[in-house]
């Protein structure tokens, strides 16, 4: 893992003195709400429905037990006992106090964590491949590339005020583990015909009120210019981007509104200039980085033997354990989807013991996945059935792992004051439907997302079956949206038709699951069926 | 009736007028601000008794004062998904 050297360190505790400094004068009346909000935003806390709410960055969803177990004292001590992790691979707690703020960003920064630009229209948290580092189909570790990224764009004065918020993901592997085709840039590793590392650059994806998928701009760019190209990037939507609506400000606006191949031509433009400056790091820094990122010495020669004679260690080995690529290891997803509860919530005592964990068994690292799930990236094969033990007793061995009950969910209306329905209820009404794990697995891979507003921090556009609250009147109505995906194969989901009530809703996703069961052939899944059978037999189910 | 509402500054809270300089945690507390709504927020803004004030509609019902749109009452129940932490467990979420 990276680790903070003096100037890291330097910067993240100046910034904590000066918002110290802000929020005090707040207190007293020196500064106004407005004059205050752009700067409690920058360093993550919004006022939310109920309460501050503070996002702590958790940079490309990676972190050590130390700071799993901060997030813990954090949420006992200053919050109410939980916390919630994102889909930006993040985690927010519900129930800041705002006196208290500058005490906990200066716990966090004593274990090497901040709040900054977790907010704001700036680059925010760079997020990644959950199984980095250990996937067996990756072709090269893309956490040192995020790491770049994430010095990079951290204060960097040119992108602070950007027309609107910028989101980078960046994978390695041919598998998308990061929806990184709906970000504003995606960056895929890959190697060229001579076996040199370079990256695909994906630029105007998004979700939101208008969603779009990133279009390829350049096939391949050198590895060590990977930072001016998203520079030369960056510059081109800061100057050309609008300014004049929030709604029509991303950067898939200005992609679209242009078109990618004059949008790409100024990139390169930029670019060109941009390699005459000489900004791509020095070969020593980049190293320096990589270093982090070596592998934390795997013991050579295991046995890839499990006993599955427990058959509920079994099936969520099956269900929640993906392929290393060092024999004898395994990678292993903590749901945080246990049955009629609440997608990425956990306790400060299940964040506790998963830290424990990942001391014990999983050389003392962590993840957060975009689909708000934990990850001990590297485990012995042997050590899964005592993990396994531990947490089931917690409450965490749900085996669930990319089914039905698998939900991204967004805070929605019980949290968030943008929202306009309640995304959660609905979460666990279909996660109660389905509880049964047989069923599930009957069904098999089915990506349901959902969103309490058109923002779409649910991703209900990227699920096999996407759900969006509405607001019908004063009244919360559920659309239903199937064919989406966030994966290498992404697409946009289609609405279906009219909207449901909260039950209705369950009712329908349980009616769409059955003309799949119905229609589906050998080895398809929900989504392969209905790109194959088109939206017209779900209609007809629905509505007759 | 009009109901004003905001937040407390240091804590977040969600609060609700109650008369005068007086304000609650507690919906029921809440009083009609009537036509002087626009300037008793004015007055308790300056004042920092509280934060982002705003006003909302809402009507007297049998179990008390309640505001018409299901985000106030959302807001002034608490997380309808964690009753535990619910501060007025009263209200009906779905209809005023």
């Amino acid at each position: 893992m990276y680790q903070y050297d003096k100037y890291d360190q330097a910067m993240v505790d100046a910034r904590v003195a000066e918002f110290r400094d802000q929020v005090r004068r707040r207190l007293d009346g020196s500064l106004s709400e407005d004059e205050f909000k752009h700067l409690r935003l920058k360093n993550g806390l919004y006022l939310q429905l109920h309460a501050y709410m503070l996002r702590v960055a958790i940079p490309y969803g990676t972190l050590s037990s130390r700071q799993m177990h901060m997030l813990a004292h954090i949420a006992r001590t200053y919050d109410k006992g939980y916390g919630h992790f994102t889909t930006r691979q993040n985690i927010q707690y519900n129930w800041i106090n705002l006196e208290q703020t500058p005490d906990i960003l200066a716990e966090l920064a004593t274990v090497e964590m901040h709040a900054i630009q977790t907010s704001g229209n700036c680059i925010r948290n760079i997020s990644s491949d959950h199984f980095a580092g250990a996937a067996a189909d990756e072709i090269a570790d893309p956490r040192p590339w995020a790491e770049l990224l994430r010095q990079w764009s951290t204060f960097h004065p040119e992108f602070q005020l950007l027309p609107r918020k910028f989101k980078i993901a960046v994978i390695a592997s041919a598998t998308d583990r990061a929806a990184m085709r709906l970000h504003d840039i995606g960056i895929e590793l890959v190697k060229n015909a001579n076996g040199v590392l370079g990256a695909k650059f994906f630029v105007g994806g998004g979700m939101g009120r208008t969603p779009m998928i990133a279009p390829c701009i350049r096939e391949f760019v050198p590895a060590e210019e990977l930072i001016s190209y998203a520079e030369a990037c960056l510059r081109v939507y800061n100057r050309y981007g609008r300014r004049d609506n929030k709604y029509k400000a991303r950067i898939k606006i200005l992609v679209h509104e242009i078109g990618a191949e004059e949008y790409t031509r100024q990139v390169e433009e930029e670019f060109a200039h941009m390699k005459t400056l000489g900004l791509n790091p020095p070969v020593a820094e980049l190293a320096r980085i990589s270093g982090y990122f070596a592998d934390p010495g795997f013991e050579q020669g295991l046995s890839d033997e499990i006993d599955r004679s427990d058959p509920d260690f079994a099936v969520w080995v099956d269900q929640n354990t993906h392929p290393h690529k060092t024999p004898g290891y395994a990678s292993v997803t903590i749901s945080l989807k246990p049955t009629g509860g609440i997608p990425g919530d956990a306790t400060a005592d299940q964040i506790d013991l998963m830290a424990d964990l990942a001391e014990r068994f999983a050389f003392d690292e962590l993840r957060v996945t975009h689909t708000q799930n934990i990850v001990l990236a590297h485990v012995r094969k042997a050590d899964l059935y005592a993990i396994w033990q531990q947490l089931d007793a917690a409450g965490l061995a749900t085996a669930n792992l990319d089914l039905i009950s698998d939900m991204i969910a967004c805070p929605g209306l019980d949290y968030c004051s943008l929202a306009n329905a309640r995304s959660i209820p609905v979460a666990q009404k279909i996660s109660q439907r389905f509880a049964d794990t047989g069923r599930q697995r009957d069904l098999g891979e089915l990506k349901l997302k959902i969103s309490g507003c058109i923002n779409a921090c649910g991703h209900h556009h990227a699920g096999h079956i996407g759900i969006l609250g509405v607001d019908k009147k004063g009244v919360e109505n559920f659309q239903l949206l199937l064919g989406g995906s966030a994966a290498e194969d992404v697409s946009i989901a289609k609405i279906v038709g009219p909207g449901f009530d909260e039950d209705g809703v369950v009712n329908a996703v349980e009616t769409v699951t059955n003309v799949y069961l119905d229609a589906r052939q050998d080895g398809e899944r929900f989504v392969d069926t209905y790109r194959r059978i088109g939206m017209e037999p779900f209609k007809e189910a629905l509505y007759g | 009736m009009k109901i004003l509402t905001g937040n407390d500054l240091k804590t977040g809270d969600v609060i609700w007028w109650a008369g005068d300089t007086r304000w609650s945690r507690h919906l029921a507390d809440t009083v009609d601000a009537g036509t002087d709504a626009a300037a008793i927020l004015a007055r308790e803004e300056a004042a920092r008794r509280v934060n982002v004030p705003y006003i909302v509609d809402g009507k007297l019902t049998d179990r008390g004062p309640m505001p018409l749109h299901i985000k106030e009452r959302v807001r002034a129940f608490g997380p309808t998904v964690r009753p535990d932490l619910a501060i007025n467990t009263s209200i009906p979420i779905l209809k005023a």
